[in-house]
């Protein structure tokens, strides 16, 4: 058949027909018995052209209501932020991203370096001596972390705060059954972690204890008090973390985290319905060779030349097997590259404005909020998102806003029954003053 | 052509930007009011301070020391590195598939959820499952979200004592190690002479305690296993459930099902055979299909259609679980979906049978100069031993570096580790004719600087911008990030 990605004539065919020796294909298949031989073409819709594709779906997308027609106030994990746009420039490099893993590192130098480049930046914003290549996204992350605390430690025992990422602490529930992990949730006063059931719940069986910082609903978790309960014993201290609030806020590797995750979405990766995102993980150098997931090394040639390559490979699916410290293989590579060109576009100097902006608008939301009679029940510092409660469910304040052109904040009462009728507001660069002053005024006529 | 790159750290210098952002319209507030001084960073993080066109001309030199699909032939075995179409990352890019929130209200994201409905629609009849989820993040995702669905089935039927995965000994690494993610053991089945897992060791290693056994049909050989219905019977007669790895389903599209071969959980490799590009080791996509007594324990939510159009399916009880925040790699899952809608079902039957015929027609012409272990129809890839080169002193990692010298990716090589001085050769169904001449050529005339001029070879790469890199060092005294020199 013709197609345009398919550049075999049926000249072609014969002659290496000739050269294989058969007569057909289809002889080719032979060993594939008759019983479990298909027959026919697939039931699935016809091939359409280029042109009737590209039309059909992008009808299909504007089905969507997406973020830059609509204002959005939705955080939850996934952010709106300012991508610059040579980002998309750089990841549209085809040499990048139609490669597989550098597995050969003299063709694969670029890949490899702009990784080694990504390792160090997460260093620096975490903290921490090592960080890998990436892992899937900031909850599979967060699992992973619990499963080389306990493999470190062999302990069992994993206590998670409850002002942790629901879906991080759903994924970290299916993770545990494998290697039979007891997790335990601590509660939240305030919005932020309970230090005293913390304490209650430490003993000599816990592999780690793992906050977010900042956490779920945006408050800026006491790490310097939690540390010390944390290092209980032989217990890891795990730290989530937005790599953004980081910018401005004291590093988790500063107050003694033993591994640090998270995601780097909010650096240039789009919302894009939830994934691929990217997930980090870093750690203090006396796990380097327990760390899952590819690492990047510098080292010389044979005329010593610097160059890069995949290193500490031991501790790998494809060398240790069954042994491996983890079975992931593919990580976020392209993403990780997305995020490391927007961490240098921004670089020092706009890390630190862009987090601070963040926090600035999100004050001014919140005072707009309170100044409006709502109540907004969690006092403490928070980065870019805030609680705020409504008189009635959030999943009708949200219509009525979607109405207006705005998507709302995240509905708490799906996850904390406690915070029904709890909004969770997301206030990123991204908003003005007059959108935000728009959601107030919006919740303020539907909360009369 | 070898010259030095600078890090990104290296070019920076005070008092350079890359970035635009807007000015603060909302009251500038004293950072130090409102959060506490032990929490406000002291040491600020060495980030690189570069203009923007210091940042695009960085990173395209970068670029020109990357070797990817579109710069040239890539036959890196059991990858399937195809073509990327374009096409794919156009609509992937649309602003209502990019800029979409995954907790917004259900009826604002009506066609996400219909795209996804419609993928596993098209993979539940090219797999012949009952129900895909497309929720893992890659393949080794899959594996292990496949493996926790067996062992969920197991336990709801009250059987506890099911610890073992039989893996065979020419499986991808992942396989075992997903095994032991999941919680079990695994037990090593042999393959025969054939290349083809031993019926007789299966037997003797399947037990009641038998989980699952994970099988990549065509086997990491390239060759099919012929006795699958039997391998099914004699699995599931002990109790256990079939795993099927689909990193190498290119070999088989419209040709034979996983479903129909027996096996109950398949998980497929989207950015293999369905051009969600590598992007230089991901993001990919596994989605998993599942045979219809498995469908209660699919990770949660599921994707569904009801009578007010799509949503997704919080109320499973039985569910593993989630296995990843939110709903899988969606931007992969675009570019597979149009992909599959590129192709069209006699497309995919071309796919395969091209993928097929080019394997076979390299197999044989390459025969004459390597060693071919195996001597039968290959599927989409084919294994060669380079033992006889090494009989001269050129090892096959020796014959990789130097086919890049000629501008190739070589094939993987030194796996599956039961061949000798392996190489593993998937040319897919997007080369020309031309290019895969031309790649032979290459090899044949490797093959006699072997015999004639071995230094050349064991010399090589001589062409690209750094000689062979110091390994051995780099894993012993590791430096793993940049340091700011003092």
């Amino acid at each position: 058949m013709l197609h345009r990605y398919l550049p075999m004539t049926e000249e072609d065919k014969q002659e290496m027909l000739k050269t294989i020796g058969v007569e057909s294909i289809d002889e080719l298949f032979s060993d594939i018995p008759e019983s479990v031989r298909f027959k026919g073409e697939y039931n699935i819709k016809k091939a359409k052209s280029e042109p009737e594709l590209m039309k059909e779906l992008t009808e299909l997308a504007a089905k969507n209501a997406d973020l830059k027609r609509y204002t959005s106030f939705l955080g939850a994990g996934v952010y709106d932020h300012y991508v610059p746009v040579i980002v998309d420039h750089v990841i549209s490099r085809s040499e990048f991203y139609t490669a597989y893993t550098p597995y050969q590192p003299e063709i694969s130098q670029g890949e490899l370096q702009a990784i080694f480049e990504f390792q160090t930046m997460i260093c620096e914003l975490t903290g921490m001596d090592v960080a890998n290549s990436s892992m899937y996204d900031g909850g599979t992350a967060l699992a992973e972390a619990a499963m080389l605390s306990a493999a470190h430690t062999k302990n069992k025992k994993v206590l998670v705060s409850k002002a942790v990422h629901p879906e991080y602490r759903d994924v970290l529930k299916t993770y545990a059954k494998g290697p039979g992990l007891e997790i335990v949730e601590i509660p939240f006063a305030n919005g932020v972690t309970d230090l005293e059931a913390l304490k209650a719940e430490m003993d000599e069986q816990v592999a780690c204890v793992i906050v977010q910082y900042p956490n779920f609903f945006g408050q800026i978790e006491p790490l310097k008090e939690i540390e010390p309960i944390a290092h209980t014993g032989k217990s890891m201290f795990v730290v989530a973390s937005n790599p953004l609030a980081l910018g401005i806020l004291t590093s988790p590797g500063q107050f003694g985290a033993d591994i640090v995750v998270g995601d780097a979405q909010p650096f240039g990766i789009p919302t894009q319905f939830g994934g691929p995102h990217c997930g980090y993980f870093a750690v203090k150098s006396v796990l380097m060779r327990k760390i899952p997931g590819r690492l990047v090394g510098q080292t010389t040639d044979e005329e010593g030349r610097r160059g890069f390559v995949l290193t500490l490979q031991a501790r790998e699916q494809h060398i240790r097997r069954d042994k491996a410290t983890s079975n992931i293989c593919s990580n976020q590579a392209l993403n990780a590259l997305a995020a490391s060109v927007a961490m240098t576009a921004l670089g020092k100097r706009g890390v630190k404005e862009m987090a601070t902006m963040n926090i600035q608008k999100a004050l001014y939301a919140k005072k707009a909020f309170m100044e409006n009679g709502f109540e907004v029940p969690f006092t403490g510092p928070f980065f870019n998102e805030f609680v705020v409660k409504l008189n009635k469910p959030v999943k009708e304040v949200n219509k009525q806003l979607l109405e207006k052109g705005i998507i709302g904040g995240y509905d708490l009462g799906r996850d904390y029954p406690e915070l029904e009728n709890h909004m969770l507001v997301a206030v990123t660069e991204l908003r003005t003053k007059e959108e935000i002053d728009m959601l107030v005024k919006e919740l303020g006529d539907s909360h009369a | 052509m070898r010259k030095d790159q600078p890090l990104i750290f290296e070019i920076s210098k005070p008092g350079r930007i890359g970035y635009s952002l807007p000015e603060l319209d909302v009251p500038s507030v004293d950072i130090e009011e409102v959060i506490p001084a032990d929490y406000i960073r002291t040491e600020e993080p060495e980030l690189p301070e570069v203009s923007e066109l210091d940042i695009m001309r960085h990173y395209t030199a970068l670029s020109k020391r990357n070797h990817g699909v579109d710069s040239g032939f890539y036959p890196l075995g059991s990858c399937t590195m195809k073509y990327n179409p374009k096409v794919n990352e156009n609509v992937a890019r649309l602003s209502g598939f990019t800029h979409i929130h995954p907790l917004q209200p259900e009826e604002t994201v009506q066609g996400a959820l219909e795209l996804m409905y419609d993928l596993q629609e098209h993979l539940k009849e090219i797999t012949g499952m009952d129900a895909v989820t497309l929720q893992p993040a890659a393949g080794a995702h899959g594996e292990w979200t496949g493996l926790m669905m067996i062992r969920a089935y197991h336990e709801a039927n009250g059987d506890y004592n099911r610890t073992k995965v039989i893996v065979p000994d020419s499986a991808h690494g992942t396989n075992p190690a997903s095994a032991t993610v999941a919680g079990f053991e695994t037990v090593t089945v042999k393959s025969n002479e054939d290349g083809l897992v031993d019926l007789e060791d299966l037997k003797r290693v399947v037990g009641p305690d038998t989980a699952a056994l994970m099988l990549t049909n065509p086997n990491t050989l390239g060759l099919f296993e012929e006795n699958i219905l039997e391998m099914a019977k004699i699995v599931h007669e002990a109790g256990g459930k079939l795993y099927y790895d689909g990193a190498n389903l290119n070999a088989v599209l419209s040709k034979a099902r996983p479903g129909d071969m027996g096996f109950d959980v398949v998980h497929l490799n989207l950015h293999k055979t369905f051009t969600g590009p590598h992007g230089g080791g991901g993001p990919g996509s596994g989605p998993v299909g599942v045979k219809a007594e498995l469908i209660p324990f699919l990770p949660k939510p599921v994707v569904s259609k009801g009578e007010n159009g799509y949503y997704l399916d919080y109320d499973r009880p039985q569910s593993i679980g989630r296995v990843k925040p939110f709903y899988g790699n969606f931007g992969i899952n675009v570019r597979a979906y149009t992909y599959i809608r590129s192709m069209g079902p006699d497309g995919l039957k071309a796919v395969t049978e091209y993928a097929v015929l080019n394997a076979n027609y390299m197999m044989r012409r390459l025969a004459e100069y390597y060693d071919l272990p195996y001597d039968r129809h290959c599927k989409h890839e084919f294994v060669l031993s380079g033992k006889r080169q090494k009989k001269l002193g050129v090892r096959t990692l020796d014959i990789a570096k130097r086919l890049l010298d000629f501008g190739y990716h070589p094939p993987t090589i030194y796996f599956p580790l039961i061949v000798e001085e392996c190489m593993m050769i998937e040319p897919t169904e997007t080369e020309s004719k031309e290019t895969l001449d031309a790649f032979i050529d290459a090899m044949i005339q490797i093959a006699k600087e072997a015999e004639e001029n071995p230094e050349i070879v064991q010399e090589a790469p001589h062409t690209t911008v750094v000689k062979r890199l110091d390994e051995t060092t780099a894993a012993r005294k590791p430096i793993l990030r940049y340091q700011k020199q003092q």
